[in-house]
């Protein structure tokens, strides 16, 4: 049974649904990579699935569970976590307060967690004390991941973890997501760089208006010269 | 047969803080003609409409317009100059009539003075007869007859996109830059608001500049496509030529991985 | 020197206790703006009601006989009053401004319900105990303490009552308090997150209507300690923090809206303001008039009495133009 599976979602934030009819699925050791064009509704994918949008019809199921439109914060505790694109650091906090916050839900001791992120992340224990709005962009990047991973997600949704980054960092950043997978943690995410992308995609989705237009790994993609010209709507 | 540019821009840059948006970027726009602008997210298209449009002035270069430099030129300066732009999010007076948001457009109008109001009613009266004779022609040629007395507010989103093309009629504007005119309109109304560019292109002859991310919207409406990336303009034709050259696919999909 | 002893009790005394009312007050405006982001105008009426509850409590156990020697009991009944506001605070969130977010009301239609809220707080009260003024110190008496300045020629000493030096120690015991909880505990930085970033807050996993709850008992607990501190200086009367509702209002801008710790600042900076500006400088100046080059007037100050409120408004309006997200660089308003 794949670890989150959506079926045919439909959605929307009120209005014309945005989402045509999703389907997605991925195992805790995929890296999943959503591409497409704009306005295909990758990042929306993401949110309907964090409970942010409403799904009228299909189903996201988690773990054995639905979890369609349900509360953001009740789904942290049973393992997902959430990186936005913009504005996914607390800036007037540390980097530890940061971490901290990712711990909110857990009951137990998290301490080695955070040892453990400090580990993925060596740049972060230097600049643990540090108001996170004071880190360069893939700093703040690295604080925004390692705040997702203190609940110990199984899958982490990554909303375009290399927007606004130089080119050397995003390479670095994608290389990160390779060693958080390796560690454990399902990835599903979603990119505008679709080919750097999708070199490190085990499952790749393509998506065009809402709806699924090619599907396989992510170098299956890359050689297949429809996927990119799909981009520009051929 | 020789190209009338009535937007020139020439070698045109900007920069925000370290990032070079615009980066001596040249481009024409042909009078009559649907000139689309389309690149990858990051291209700087954004910052070079914006630029077209006077919201933001360049660092350098030059901006022509019907053979007159408007180079830092504010929007509504611009406004008198014939240059209109439409919005994302349409700006409609929502507690006003469709036909009275489009009778507000005129600039300069005599009721406007409250002097001229009181001691001139008849230069009032006939002043806003003429411009409601001609808002009643725009929502013909518009078809929005059946929604002239509705409430700007109520209208549909595709609706108020029509309303918004409708303003610029008002004023006869040379150039319409068009801003995400797909962004959130369902297909059969895109396909109206589609419809209704073409005639006001072919037989009033607008001229139209438009930005866009829809690739269908701009495969039927424009010719040429202008394509942006990396703050430069890097191909101009019409969409199937975009569409197979190969420099632009790999410029929204992505440069391949250097080889190992 | 006489007259520096009584500019030390005038102005400096008294600004340390009227900044001490004015920071626990903006401390609660400025944490409901910082979670719930709109301005709570009903937070004077709230620490009027806390204070006319601390009132109540102290007529029932002066009824029933329990005192504390050196204790007014006014303070006494103070920890009770405190959580019974907090309970009414939560009362009148979820009567009246959670229904209201739950239909997605803008903060200026928040602000309008909080002016409701203060005109039917006022009438309770007014129903309840008129419009008439009462007194903590009806029965007790009112501690004096004055302490005596061993220097040569000095007279006068330095003066203040017990129940300010009481306000002025809880002051400092609530301001320790809520640093600790700001930044040790897990609530309490989850606070933090929720001002820094709700949606991010909410995506983390946080609790936000556990957060909102806890808001709602601190600024309820610390208005019901600001008024009775009030009265307990002055006098207690229906509109007794209406007065006051606007300067603390002033304190929480100036500090940075959302800003604790700046809530604080400005709470002080107010406070001081206001007692220096009304101070009659003719007293400092009297002793010197002769190197100076003018006559000293018998009275000099830079604000009659009566104006005193103006004092905030001009020091608002200075510190806005200079740093228009106040001195703590806080949200914008």
């Amino acid at each position: 049974m794949p670890l989150i599976e959506l079926k045919n979602v439909v959605g929307g934030y009120g209005g014309a649904p945005i989402l045509n009819g999703v389907n997605i699925a991925i195992e805790q050791s995929d890296i999943g990579v959503i591409v497409g064009p704009n306005g295909a509704g990758k990042s929306t994918t993401l949110k309907a699935i964090f409970g942010l949008l409403k799904v009228t019809e299909g189903s996201i199921v988690f773990g054995g569970e639905e979890i369609q439109n349900s509360l953001p914060d009740k789904l942290v505790p049973k393992g997902l976590s959430f990186v936005p694109q913009e504005k996914n650091v607390f800036t007037s906090m540390s980097v530890e307060e940061n971490l901290e916050m990712g711990a909110f839900t857990r009951t137990d001791d998290f301490r080695p967690t955070m040892e453990w992120v400090y580990e993925m992340f060596p740049v972060l224990r230097e600049k643990r004390r540090q108001p996170a709005g004071e880190l360069s962009g893939g700093q703040r990047q690295m604080v925004a991941m390692g705040r997702a991973l203190m609940s110990q997600p199984k899958l982490l949704l990554l909303d375009e973890p290399s927007a606004g980054l130089s080119p050397r960092y995003v390479l670095e950043i994608f290389e990160q997501i390779v060693k958080v997978n390796k560690a454990g943690v399902g990835i599903l995410m979603v990119e505008q760089n679709a080919r750097q992308a999708l070199a490190f995609a085990s499952r790749g989705f393509v998506l065009a208006t809402g709806k699924n237009r090619f599907t396989g790994t992510g170098p299956e993609l890359i050689a297949d010269p429809e996927v990119a010209k799909s981009f520009l709507g051929g | 047969m020789s190209f009338d540019a009535v937007i020139d821009v020439q070698n045109v840059s900007k920069r925000f803080g370290g990032l070079r948006a615009v980066n001596n970027c040249s481009l024409r726009v042909e009078r009559g003609s649907i000139t689309g602008l389309i690149g990858p997210n990051g291209a700087g298209k954004s910052t070079l409409f914006n630029l077209v449009a006077g919201n933001i002035t360049p660092d350098s270069g030059k901006i022509i317009f019907d053979g007159r430099d408007v180079t830092g030129l504010k929007p509504h300066q611009l406004f008198h100059l014939g240059m209109l732009r439409t919005f994302q999010i349409a700006h409609e007076f929502s507690n006003m009539t469709a036909l009275e948001n489009l009778m507000m457009v005129p600039p300069g109008q005599p009721g406007e003075s409250l002097i001229t109001t009181w001691l001139n009613p008849g230069r009032v009266r006939e002043a806003e007869r003429h411009v409601r004779q001609k808002a009643l022609d725009v929502i013909d040629f518009l078809k929005l007859g059946h929604v002239k007395h509705e409430l700007a507010g109520n209208l549909s989103g595709g609706q108020k996109k029509l309303l918004e093309l409708g303003r610029t009629m008002m004023v006869d504007a040379k150039v319409v830059l068009l801003d995400e005119v797909a962004a959130g309109v369902n297909r059969t109304l895109l396909q109206d608001l589609a419809a209704n560019i073409e005639r006001m292109n072919q037989e009033l002859g607008y001229t139209f500049f438009v930005i866009e991310h829809d690739m269908d919207l701009i495969g039927r409406l424009c010719d040429p496509v202008i394509v942006m990336a990396q703050g430069e303009k890097i191909a101009e034709g019409p969409m199937s030529e975009i569409r197979a050259n190969p420099e632009i696919i790999e410029a929204y999909f992505g440069a391949p991985a250097e080889p190992a | 020197m006489n007259e520096l002893i009584f500019f030390f009790n005038n102005v400096i005394v008294a600004g340390v206790v009227l900044g001490s009312i004015y920071a626990v007050g903006a401390i609660g405006v400025t944490l409901i703006f910082g979670i719930l982001r709109f301005a709570h105008f009903a937070h004077g009426d709230m620490m009027t009601m806390g204070a006319f509850i601390a009132f109540l409590l102290m007529l029932a156990f002066q009824a029933m006989g329990i005192s504390v020697p050196f204790l007014p009991t006014g303070f006494l009944v103070l920890p009770i009053a405190m959580v019974i506001t907090a309970i009414i605070a939560l009362g009148l969130d979820k009567g009246f401004y959670a229904p209201l977010r739950r239909r997605g009301a803008r903060p200026v239609t928040l602000l309008i319900a909080s002016i409701g809220v203060t005109l039917i707080i006022q009438g309770l009260i007014r129903l309840f105990f008129g419009s008439g003024t009462w007194n903590f110190f009806e029965t007790e008496p009112k501690q004096l303490i004055r302490i005596p300045v061993p220097l040569e020629g000095v007279t006068r000493t330095i003066n203040f009552t017990q129940p300010q030096l009481l306000m002025v120690i809880c002051t400092v015991v609530a301001v320790l308090a809520l640093h600790f909880f700001l930044t040790r505990s897990r609530l309490g930085k989850a606070m933090r997150a929720m001002a820094d970033n709700a949606d991010l807050a909410q995506v983390s996993g946080i609790n936000t209507k556990l957060v909102v709850r806890v808001t709602w008992i601190i600024a309820g607990s610390l208005a019901a300690m600001a008024g009775t501190m009030l009265a307990l200086d002055v006098q207690l009367k229906p509109d007794l923090a209406f007065n006051i509702v606007l300067p603390i209002f002033a304190a929480a801008i100036v500090g940075g809206l959302g800003q604790s710790y700046g809530a604080i600042a400005g709470g002080f900076l107010i406070g001081f303001a206001e007692t220096a500006a009304i101070f009659n400088w003719s007293v400092l100046l009297r002793p010197i008039s002769g190197a100076l080059p003018f006559e000293v007037p018998a009275t000099l100050a830079v604000v009659p009495t009566e104006y005193k409120l103006t004092v905030a408004f001009v020091i608002l309006v200075v510190v806005l133009l200079w740093r228009p997200t106040g001195i703590f660089k806080g949200a914008q308003t």
